[in-house]
């Protein structure tokens, strides 16, 4: 018998002793349409002590946490927002999955909230009345009431409370008005009222049924958001609205170059005295250049770009809580439509010019699989902030600082190329796979278009800190691992370098001897064309990693060759083959910037596309195609860069 | 019998009611969760800047769909309602 069943003389006590799951506390599933304040009522039970993990088995991030209900401790799951139970995007699948148990605790919840805009109730009634469908003890929690009640909208909570058969609470989230009486509720879900019948589900019953709860709670509806209708006259405008368009863009970008970049010249100067002071008081060379190029520069450059990925996860997450986001994705979806996929897809690009990761795990609102993976399967091409250490640093030693028009320099213009390059190419590339194996299938376009509203800050902090977390666990375990296995197999094993070589030549010497210079020279055939030499391909390998590493490894293995010019700059501009020859000539710069334009030498955005997808296909898919592209353009624009300068 | 009108011919500022969602398939079954069901008030707001999608407002929220959404709901006057 299960405890589900109402009965007399079962209290929750009992109840939850005979839970097979051995787990006591009862579990209580957040459900709720996108933008219902769901995830808001979630943190204010919660007091945002919440478990992220994943779903076993599927993409979707799991949030759980625990409320505290008169001494009794209750699991709050926030599902993610769907506006139906009958699944179409990976999302809705993990809803309707976990609601009717088929998830790890093989069992539903003990109980479900659903959460209902005060001012969307006419079309919110149709989810509440799938819940109340599902036969578990429901609680419906109204939201934002006193924005209903400031639009001149009205709902009678005791009506729709018996009409329905549930409890009703109205709630105000940002508030943390109701929240109280919620959590009064919370620690007996067994004695809530059960609904005597339960709402039809064939559409014009549905209808009926809605038009018939509307009647009896006394429904008004609120007046249109007049605020919402005066800026979407303005940002929706053919011309204006477009011009806003470029602006906000023009805005993004313009903070990861100028905004950011005072406070990462800081870091960066701080990390390079801590490397100062390390070869100043570390003697043994190798173990210097460990700590200085490895640990601290390979690190460093990644903790450097923290205020510029902060600052751009505080937009993005402003920019989609304030209710921009929705339409950027409104205006861009004609556009998109060409290449096959939708508007929010370029939202999800645009988060990808920070990072690829949280680009991809913001796929998640396309409620299309196939332009899902579209749009995973591009991400990586945009530019994304890991590029800009490897971009800056041979644009700054090669291309010339010439004025070309105006304020507006070679450097400049190449590195605004390389992002065109980047944007382009996934644009085609979506285009090709949206025409062959990812053909759309026939799911209808929809995207709601939430009223503007001022977020909470808290909300928007929360977001901000759950993207940057990556990052910091990235520097700390990705780039720390990779450094410090590099350094080890550069140095083993230990071989004597012929008497007659300077010491110089000797540290070389034990270089290309090692492990890492013996796979590095075993590739030299492979990357020949494009015109690398094996400390370039050492360091494209060791790059896979993160792109970051790039940079350190070549600081690495050119701090120990060269005479005591620490600067990474003068090095590589000085570092010649043994016949004399520059080993960085413009086509070879010219080859290593296109590759990492393509390659994907990111383990992180391998990894979350393995997650997303779940499958090992299409990251494997991802990685060699961008290889193959990455070799390919790398090629070209040797061989065209040879052209022009020969 | 009269020809009937969709959803893609309501202008700008212009009111009707769903008369239903042809077909029965999963586009109509979401656009039905999504609250184009029968009998509902439906209003075009305003087209995106380069024409498509649209956003139309229904039972309280507004909802952007591409034309060959709005092809398939079928529409009467707001009057006759």
């Amino acid at each position: 018998m299960s405890c589900h069943e109402p009965g007399p003389h079962h209290t929750h006590k009992n109840c939850s002793s005979d839970t097979l799951t051995g787990n006591p506390d009862p579990r209580i599933a957040l459900i709720g349409s996108p933008n219902a304040g769901k995830t808001t009522l979630f943190n204010q039970l919660t007091g945002l002590r919440a478990k992220t993990g994943n779903y076993p088995g599927v993409t979707v991030t799991r949030r759980t946490g625990i409320a505290k209900a008169e001494g009794r401790e209750l699991v709050i799951e926030d599902l993610p927002g769907t506006y139906s139970l009958m699944p179409v995007s990976p999302d809705e699948q993990v809803v309707s999955d976990v609601l009717n148990g088929k998830l790890d605790e093989d069992q539903p919840p003990d109980a479900a909230i659903v959460v209902m805009d005060a001012t969307t109730v006419e079309r919110s009634l149709i989810l509440v009345g799938q819940v109340l469908d599902l036969g578990l003890p429901t609680i419906v929690v109204v939201t934002m009431v006193d924005e209903l009640a400031d639009r001149g909208g009205y709902i009678d909570r005791e009506a729709l409370q018996s009409i329905l058969g549930v409890p009703v609470v109205e709630i105000v989230g940002t508030k943390g008005i109701g929240v109280d009486e919620v959590r009064g509720l919370l620690h007996d879900p067994t004695s809530w009222p059960r609904p005597v019948i339960t709402p039809p589900t064939e559409p014009t019953e549905q209808a009926a049924w809605i038009d018939s709860v509307l009647t009896t709670i006394l429904h008004e509806p609120p007046s249109g958001h007049r605020r919402t209708a005066a800026i979407d006259r303005a940002l929706l405008h053919p011309v204006i609205g477009v011009l806003i368009f470029l602006l906000v863009m023009l805005g993004f970008f313009q903070v990861i170059f100028t905004v950011a970049k005072p406070i990462q010249d800081w870091i960066g100067a701080l990390f390079d005295s801590a490397g100062d002071w390390v070869e100043a008081h570390v003697t043994w060379a190798p173990l210097a250049s460990l700590i200085s190029d490895g640990v601290l520069g390979g690190v460093g450059t990644v903790i450097q770009f923290l205020p510029q990925i902060l600052l751009l996860f505080l937009m993005i997450s402003f920019l989609e809580n304030v209710g921009y986001m929705s339409r950027a994705a409104l205006v861009m979806d004609r556009a998109m439509g060409t290449i096959g996929l939708e508007g929010r897809c370029f939202v999800s690009l645009l988060s990808s010019y920070a990072c690829a990761v949280p680009g991809i795990m913001s796929t998640r609102t396309i409620p299309s699989s196939r332009d899902r993976i579209a749009t995973m399967m591009v991400a990586p091409m945009m530019t994304c902030s890991a590029r800009i250490p490897v971009y800056t640093l041979f644009i700054a030693a090669f291309v010339p600082a010439t004025k070309v028009w105006g304020p507006i320099g070679l450097q400049g213009l190449v590195l605004f190329g390389l992002y065109l390059l980047g944007t382009v190419s996934a644009m085609i590339v979506a285009a090709i796979l949206k025409r062959t194996s990812l053909r759309s299938d026939k799911l209808p376009f929809y995207m709601e278009m939430p009223p503007y509203r001022v977020p909470g800050w808290r909300l928007v902090l929360t977001q901000c800190w759950d993207s940057c977390k990556y990052f910091l666990r990235k520097a700390g375990t990705i780039i720390l691992g990779t450094s410090v296995i590099l350094w080890i197999l550069l140095h083993i094993p230990v071989v004597t370098p012929p008497a007659q070589l300077n010491d110089q030549q000797a540290a070389s010497y034990q270089m290309q001897h090692s492990i890492a210079g013996t796979v590095g020279r075993a590739v030299e055939p492979v990357f020949k064309p494009l015109g690398f030499n094996w400390e370039i391909n050492v360091a494209l390998i060791a790059s896979l990693s993160a792109r970051e590493v790039f940079v350190a490894t070549l600081g690495q293995i050119t701090s120990a060759q060269s005479d005591n010019t620490k600067d990474i700059t003068t090095s590589l501009q000085q570092q010649t083959y043994p016949n004399g020859e520059k080993v960085y000539t413009a086509p070879t710069v010219a080859a290593i910037l296109v590759f990492f334009v393509y390659a994907l030498q990111c383990m992180s955005t391998v990894a979350v596309m393995r997650r997303e997808t779940n499958s090992r296909r299409w990251p494997l898919f991802a990685f060699t195609y961008m290889f193959a592209l990455a070799w390919i353009m790398g090629w070209v624009a040797h061989t065209i860069t040879t052209a022009l300068t020969t | 019998m009269e020809q009937e009108l969709t959803l893609s011919t309501l202008e700008r500022g212009e009111r009707a009611v769903i008369s239903y969602v042809a077909g029965d398939d999963a586009v109509a079954t979401r656009l039905g969760h999504l609250g184009f069901l029968p009998g509902t008030e439906i209003q075009t707001i305003r087209r995106a800047p380069f024409g498509d999608p649209t956003i139309y407002a229904l039972r309280g929220n507004q909802m952007c769909l591409r034309r060959a959404e709005t092809e398939r709901i079928i529409i009467s006057p707001a009057e006759v309602a």
